[in-house]
């Protein structure tokens, strides 16, 4: 067992109103230049509807992630590392930009600038590609809350893949259409197929925090990761010639901060936190052979941080204890693998993805309602489960390759907390049987409610800094003895200072400095010493007694001025630093 | 034969005036422009004929530099040794150096084509990319000319006596000047184009060639990186020290 510390996030999609502010804040934060307009780290899709880029998820078309081999083995869809540079020069599955979107603005001179006439001026739309004027046709919702109806939700491939296999299977028509919205940023796969399929090396995952991220220093332009991502979450800036992705906010989340993303959501429905895994496993579970046991697998190699032989191994691994404390509040792990209310996104692509969502359950109270039932029984709450709006199919074809079975256990877990809650909410005796009937009992509903419900914010986000892991290697812990006798020890080295004179060797740290020179002052006789330079004065820490010797430059005498010719001599009141300000 | 001051300058000193702006350009910009360094595709604004020309250009470009190195770097008496007479040497040197030279010249043909009518393909073009393409396409059009002017001249002109002793005697830094001046004047222009592309190579998106990613096939998929230490070890930029 090798523990690796993964950042990773929940999504609560019952609490997403699909208002993009997500998505605006991360733009404004990361993407808002030249060459990433058509970029999009964060993006609120409305389901059904084929996405951004438009059928990402369709891979016979795009060809990403992994699929396991005749040999049991994974590899790359698009093809092994032979395949890729021999595709090097003209990637032949890369989106072009009309599958994204063409990025455009508008011409607002000309409704300040036009010159009078009989027409209202009109802000005319103006590609940001090329400049000329365009016919804006596309965009990275233009799908938003069903628009385009039938015809254009039909064309997402879960619909689709339904379709197949039953006519009726999903409605579009207006009567009986659905909605809900999945918002997505990267995935931070455990497994991920953008760095596998990177040819330079460029792409990485960070060792302490399991953050992908793009060495911009080292990518060349190949474009092969665009590619190999099945959620298509790595952009082409096509100004810079380099590929660019989410980061997790990774500055924020170093110091303890969620992401925009997270930070700005209006539902409050993001949930960040880390996860404990075993990295030995990753490969073997990411190769099962039925998709649909992916989610079990995936499940299977997170580990339990309050288990002391995980956390045993935690700390052999360097994990520091600030981390692992962090591991065992995470509510991340909670949702994901205690309460098992989170699925991941397209576990069948074989990446093993680190961001997890809790399917929406809703409107189904108020449908019960509306037939005359108590839409908040747990007995009518259970059976409505497959009488949702929003078709179990349709939910289990996005979070588990297919499998309805876990997708109605997540409902049937929500609907037994409203029905438990509502006893609780109106002081009734509480009914043991209703979490019983989950595999849960009432302590554990009542916390899953608080964090989902409540959902404080030191609760939603639990997110160790990189500083305090690192703390034992800041030099305010250290005590630098870099040589015999060097100012850790008190002297100043072996001839009175470092090998190649004052400025060489490493510096000392300030606090070792600062230390020796208050005791020497402190248990000195006089004010200091001019014959070495431990004795010159370090302002910071003088003690504002007396005026000892190196506070100073020595005074130069009347004749020295003289001699310098710089005419006549300011008058010299004696004492103090008054008299010698220039 | 007697060498003049120009042959001196363009066969004995040129060549290594390249080789020190050569090296010593691209040492500098992988110093200093490390993010500018990237193939800056276009592949995202147009595909369809990027899918053609692309291949056709850099494919036929590698069996152009194989062949450049098989004729230049082997002498002739060692092919012979192994029983290539002279002249099928030259008919599977012309024939698969002209199929080589014209998918290039297509290849190349095609993506200039691409690049000028394509909107955002040639937006994206730098005035430093144009100054590339003129040297690039002189170089490819100069070569081929040569070889097939050659070749059409019957016996043709032999650079396995000529330019190639020259380009080896460079590389132990004495110049065969007078048997580089007996070539045809169609090598002088092809060497001196090709020296051209050369000094501009590390100031150009051509750098992209340095960096072939062959490691690819050698290193496990997935790349594990550890964050550099955290702001505390991070060094201090000019300008960026600590209070």
């Amino acid at each position: 067992m090798r523990v690796m510390a993964q950042i990773g996030m929940v999504m609560n999609l019952d609490k997403c109103i699909g208002c993009h502010t997500c998505s605006v804040t991360c733009k404004q934060a990361w993407t808002n230049r030249g060459g990433v307009e058509y970029v999009w780290f964060n993006n609120v899709e409305t389901r059904p509807g084929q996405g951004y880029p438009r059928r990402y998820a369709d891979q016979e078309r795009w060809r990403g992630g992994w699929v396991r081999n005749r040999r049991g083995r994974l590899q790359l869809r698009a093809g092994g590392r032979w395949r890729k540079l021999a595709t090097i020069f003209a990637n032949p599955v890369l989106p072009h930009i009309s599958d994204y979107y063409e990025p455009w603005t508008y011409d607002y001179e000309t409704l300040t600038e036009a010159p009078l006439g009989d027409d209202f001026p009109v802000a005319q739309p103006r590609s940001l590609l090329t400049g000329e004027p365009m016919q804006v046709e596309w965009s990275a919702n233009w799908d938003d809350d069903l628009g385009g109806g039938p015809e254009v939700g039909a064309q997402d491939p879960v619909v689709e893949k339904l379709r197949r296999e039953s006519e009726d299977a999903v409605k579009l028509d207006y009567e009986r259409a659905f909605m809900f919205f999945l918002p997505r940023i990267c995935e931070h796969c455990l497994n991920p197929s953008c760095v596998a399929s990177c040819p330079s090396g460029a792409m990485y995952k960070r060792a302490e925090d399991g953050i992908v991220l793009v060495d911009q220093d080292q990518c060349r332009g190949w474009r092969m990761c665009v590619t190999g991502c099945p959620y298509k979450k790595v952009y082409f800036n096509h100004r810079t010639g380099k590929a660019e992705k989410c980061t997790f906010c990774y500055p924020r989340v170093e110091v303890g901060l969620p992401t925009v993303c997270s930070e700005t959501c209006v539902g409050r429905l993001r949930y960040i936190g880390l996860f404990l895994y075993d990295v030995d496993r990753v490969g073997e579970a990411a190769a099962v052979p039925d998709e649909q046991d992916l989610y079990e697998a995936q499940l299977d190699i997170l580990l339990d941080p309050a288990d002391p032989d995980v956390v045993r191994a935690a700390r052999r691994e360097g994990i520091p204890e600030d981390w692992i404390a962090a591991a065992q509040r995470s509510p991340v792990y909670k949702l994901a693998k205690e309460y098992r209310v989170a699925l991941p996104l397209h576990p069948e692509f074989r990446t093993m993805p680190m961001v997890w969502y809790v399917p929406p359950l809703s409107p189904v109270v108020d449908r019960l309602t509306e037939t005359g039932h108590d839409g908040e029984s747990a007995a009518n709450l259970f059976g409505a489960v497959d009488a949702l709006r929003i078709p179990v199919e349709y939910l289990a074809e996005l979070f588990t390759a297919g499998d309805p079975e876990p997708v109605r256990d997540v409902l049937n877990t929500l609907a037994a907390m409203r029905a438990f809650m509502r006893d609780v909410t109106l002081g009734r005796e509480v009914d043991e049987s209703i979490p019983a009937a989950v595999g849960m009992d009432g302590a554990q509903i009542m916390e899953m409610y608080r964090l989902l419900a409540i959902a404080k914010y030191d609760e939603r986000y639990v997110i160790p800094t990189a500083y305090e892991g690192e703390a034992h290697q800041l030099e305010e812990l250290a005590c630098s003895l870099d040589f015999e006798g060097g100012p850790g020890m008190g002297g100043e080295g072996p001839d009175g200072g470092p090998p190649f004179g004052e400025a060489s060797g490493r510096p000392v740290p300030v606090s070792v400095e600062t230390f020796h020179a208050l005791a020497d002052r402190q248990t000195a006789d006089d004010f200091g010493d001019t014959e070495s330079r431990r004795g010159r004065v370090n302002l910071l820490n003088w003690d504002g007694r007396g005026r000892p010797e190196g506070l100073f430059p020595p005074r130069r005498t009347a004749a020295e001025r003289a001699r310098d010719g710089n005419g006549s001599p300011p008058p010299d009141d004696g004492d103090g630093p008054a008299g010698d300000a220039r | 034969m007697t060498t003049n001051w120009i042959d001196v300058l363009l066969w004995g000193v040129l060549p290594y005036v390249m080789v020190v702006v050569l090296v010593g350009g691209t040492i500098w910009r992988y110093r200093y422009d490390r993010f500018g360094w990237t193939t800056r595709s276009s592949e995202l604004h147009e595909s369809r004929l990027l899918r053609i020309g692309s291949p056709l250009f850099h494919f036929g470009l590698l069996v152009v530099i194989v062949g450049h190195v098989i004729g230049l770097v082997i002498p002739a008496s060692w092919t012979a040794a192994v029983g290539v007479t002279q002249e099928a040497y030259h008919v599977q040197a012309l024939v698969l150096g002209g199929i080589a030279g014209f998918s290039t010249l297509a290849g190349i043909a095609i993506l200039i084509y691409r690049r000028r009518t394509t909107g955002p393909v040639f937006s994206a073009t730098t005035r430093n990319d144009k100054v590339m393409y003129v040297v690039l396409v002189a170089a490819i059009v100069a070569g081929l000319a040569t070889t097939l002017l050659g070749a059409a001249g019957g016996e043709g002109h032999d650079y396995r006596a000529s330019v190639s002793p020259w380009f080896r005697s460079l590389f132990v830094l004495q110049p065969d000047i007078a048997s580089m001046a007996a070539a045809s004047t169609g090598f002088h222009v092809h060497t001196l184009i090709g020296m051209a592309l050369f000094v501009i190579w590390p100031f150009t998106r051509l750098v992209h060639a340095f960096t072939a990613p062959l490691q690819y096939l050698f290193r496990p998929y997935i790349v594990y990186r550890s964050r550099a230490g955290g702001p505390a070890a991070r060094p201090a930029r000019r300008g960026w020290e600590r209070v």
